[in-house]
């Protein structure tokens, strides 16, 4: 008995050995090692959006098979990219692209990008509206898309509640819309908002791109739109925030009160015709222009003077980064292929088509419809929101107090406990800037 | 194994070595090839971690290729950390009220079962299973499970401190009372059934017998269960992410927030990964501080219960 066990451990023990041995560390999807040459350099890329990932899988093995360049595409677990990245940079065969999407994280990361001025790359930007600088100027990373968010609306429903797209122009006349329409919920068969879940997988819609409007007006209010992350902010614009979140929160079809855990799918809402309002982006444009396909999105109103004239909150985070430290042959194959990806025709298609519009003079146009009605607001002399929110300081921490003080306040909504989402909000920014700059 | 003596080889072989030794001169000429890979990779996967994640609590580093050695700063600042102290508190209370509930709970459970009830063996796998569940996918589950009593009362597990105490500690008990209550049937299996009838005998009670002759000869199960519910409960990391992440957190008037119900793996983890520079090294600065705290617990834990143990 006591040899068989003896055994049975040796063997356990040298398999386990040869496991250690034999297996490779394969942090995400689709890291196995690409085909092709890379005596001539080869390309790492580390994205961050899990949604792309398929397409920027074949757009890799095109340009293989087109170049003879091995491309490898690693896709970050959904929420998890910078643990993802850290662990990444650290090994012998870092990523030679990746992704530095705003400023707090150009501070983490700048000292390891390649200063993209004057590159083959920046040459291509219709735009330098997307181009993130450290504090001595150099440029550490350009926007290879941009998106917009806003209010998504099912343009249907609400004629079906008796209104019009045109009716909705302000704070005041969305609120009539939407109010109207929660009370007559039962009879018309649908509500106003969609579940507004304040669970991970839901709640940057609100502490995120929701805040932008705070963010965005105290911007316009101080006369220039922020260059760098502020110290400290005054949350002037708080109780417009408020406003639109609360009209969201309380005409929708999922009670305030059970939001906290989350659990309801806010994008099937929509696309099934049981919710006329979405807060969201234009990333969604894909998921929900089958089933709605005249569905357009409206800016965030919220009651500051002269919103007619509002467009949607447009910007990215999506950043290209070159490792500085790869190796030249890498850093120059990395380079070749960011251009072909943003001059092929065929890639360039494949590439908007699942990021929305890349800001490039000879990538191919955008079909997406939510990014069509921002062109339009701009188009109509409507002023772009910016995307402030990229400012955040410390931006994971950040948003989980605000989130936590939003349970608090949709649990019981008094003044008490919006005072301490007010704290979170604005004495919050300067203790996480503090946090990260002290 | 055979035990007969009358094969004619080993005989001979015996004679040949009769003290045993020149067996062994072969023996340690070849002993590197068989140790040499298990300390290879005890080195690789153990030790030399170990000692550069000391090093490292004493960096700042962003990148571990890219550390600086800056001394023992960060062990100060760890310290400092109000969140780190509110998490050490706030484990400490979590690890003694699940090392009692369940220890007690898994005896009891263990007790019943080993009475001869019918159906015994289904019970034990039924009460096993929950072992055999993730932690991240056993902490949403729950939530999940509590939202639906909470939400009658309009409020949620994210919302009160206690609500998030007691919903880990019913979470850890479930999964954890099968996996201990097997290490105490074992234990009450091997008490020996000639000294529990001469207590009978005696004219104990059913008490007495179990406080006076199963429980101290079920010493060594209680020793070791309780050091894998106390480490366990000190180390809890997934079921605390998933269950809660540290929710509902105290905003101060500062704008700083302390999680009330962040437990010390999850608050080193959340220091790691802040957009703060300097906060890696304060981090690994915790982990050792937290291994050294881990350790010295489970060793007086072994040492004191150890002393109580019998020998049959």
């Amino acid at each position: 008995m006591k040899k068989t066990l003896a055994l049975v451990l040796a063997l356990v023990l040298c398999l386990a050995l040869l496991a250690g041995c034999g297996s490779k560390q394969e942090p995400a999807q689709g890291s196995a090692e690409p085909a092709g040459d890379a005596s001539n350099g080869s390309v790492y890329w580390l994205n961050f959006k899990p949604e792309s990932d398929e397409v920027l899988q074949e757009v890799a093995k095109m340009y293989t098979e087109e170049t003879g360049v091995p491309v490898k595409v690693v896709t970050a677990a959904s929420g998890t990219y910078n643990q993802t990245l850290m662990s990444e940079m650290d090994k012998a065969s870092a990523p030679t692209l990746f992704v530095i999407g705003n400023q707090d994280a150009v501070k983490e990361w700048g000292d390891y990008a390649l200063d993209l001025t004057d590159s083959a790359i920046a040459k291509e930007l219709n735009t330098d509206a997307y181009e993130l600088r450290d504090a001595d100027g150099k440029l550490c990373s350009i926007g290879y898309c941009y998106e917009c968010y806003g209010i998504i609306v099912n343009p249907d429903l609400i004629e079906q509640a008796g209104h019009t797209m045109d009716e909705i122009k302000n704070f005041e006349s969305l609120k009539a819309v939407v109010e109207d329409i929660h009370a007559r919920a039962d009879e018309l068969g649908f509500d106003a908002f969609t579940s507004c879940d304040m669970d991970d997988s839901s709640s940057w819609r609100f502490t995120g791109h929701m805040a932008n409007l705070e963010y965005f007006y105290e911007e316009q209010a101080a006369g220039a739109a922020w260059t760098e992350c502020p110290e400290s902010i005054t949350g002037a614009y708080l109780d417009n925030y408020k406003a639109l979140y609360d009209l969201c929160v309380t005409n929708s079809l999922t009670d305030r009160k059970d939001l906290a855990t989350g659990g309801h799918d806010a994008e099937n809402e929509f696309i099934t015709g049981k919710a006329a309002f979405f807060v969201n982006g234009s990333w969604e444009y894909a998921a929900v222009s089958e089933a709605v396909p005249n569905a357009t999105m409206i800016p965030y109103y919220c009651g500051v003077q002269g919103e007619e004239k509002a467009g949607l909150n447009c910007g990215t985070e999506n950043y290209w980064a070159i490792n500085s430290a790869a190796s030249e042959a890498d850093q120059q194959a990395t380079m070749d292929f960011m251009v072909w990806c943003v001059t092929d025709p065929e890639a360039s298609r494949m590439l908007v088509d699942t990021f929305g519009v890349m800001p490039y003079k000879q990538a191919a146009e955008s079909t997406n419809g939510f990014l069509a009605a921002a062109d339009a607001y701009t188009a109509a002399g409507n002023y772009v929101m910016d995307w402030a929110t990229n400012y955040q300081p410390n931006v994971d921490e950040y948003r989980a107090a605000l989130v936590s003080a939003l349970n608090a306040y949709n649990a019981d909504p008094t003044d008490a406990n919006w005072e301490s989402v007010k704290t979170a909000f604005v004495d919050g920014w300067a203790a996480q800037y503090a946090a990260v700059n002290g | 194994m055979s035990r007969k003596t009358d094969n004619p080889n080993r005989v001979r072989k015996r004679d040949k070595h009769p003290a045993g030794q020149p067996l062994k001169r072969p023996m340690r000429k070849w002993s590197w090839l068989f140790l040499g890979p298990v300390t290879a990779a005890f080195i690789i996967g153990f030790v030399w971690p170990f000692i550069q994640g000391i090093y490292l609590s004493m960096c700042s580093f962003k990148l571990i290729r890219d550390a600086k050695f800056i001394g023992f700063g960060n062990y100060l600042t760890a310290l400092k950390d109000a969140t780190f102290v509110h998490a050490f508190w706030y484990t400490a209370l979590f690890a003694v009220v699940s090392v009692i509930l369940i220890n007690v709970l898994a005896f009891a459970v263990a007790y019943a079962l080993t009475q001869g009830i019918r159906g015994s063996n289904l019970y034990r796998t039924v009460f096993f299973m929950p072992n055999l569940i993730g932690g991240i996918v056993l902490g949403y589950i729950w939530s999940m499970i509590f939202d639906g009593i909470l939400s009658r009362y309009g409020t949620s597990i994210l919302m009160e401190t206690r609500f998030g105490f007691w919903g880990l500690i019913i979470l850890m008990c479930w999964q954890q009372i099968g996996y201990m209550m097997i290490i105490y049937i074992a234990g009450l299996q091997a008490v020996p059934d000639d000294m529990i009838e001469a207590a009978r005998i005696d004219g104990a009670t059913k008490w007495q017998t179990l406080w006076h002759i199963t429980i101290p000869n079920v010493m060594p199960s209680i020793t070791i269960c309780t050091f894998l519910s106390l480490t366990n409960g000190f180390k809890l990391f997934d079921q605390n992410l998933a269950l809660t992440g540290g929710q509902p957190f105290i905003i101060q008037p500062d704008g700083t927030n302390i999680k009330t119900t962040e437990m010390l793996a999850l608050n080193i983890y959340n220091t790691f990964y802040s957009s703060n520079s300097a906060s890696k090294g304060v981090a690994q600065s915790k982990a050792v501080i937290f291994f050294i705290l881990v350790a010295t617990l489970g060793l007086i834990q072994l040492a004191y219960t150890r002393k109580r143990e019998v020998q049959q």
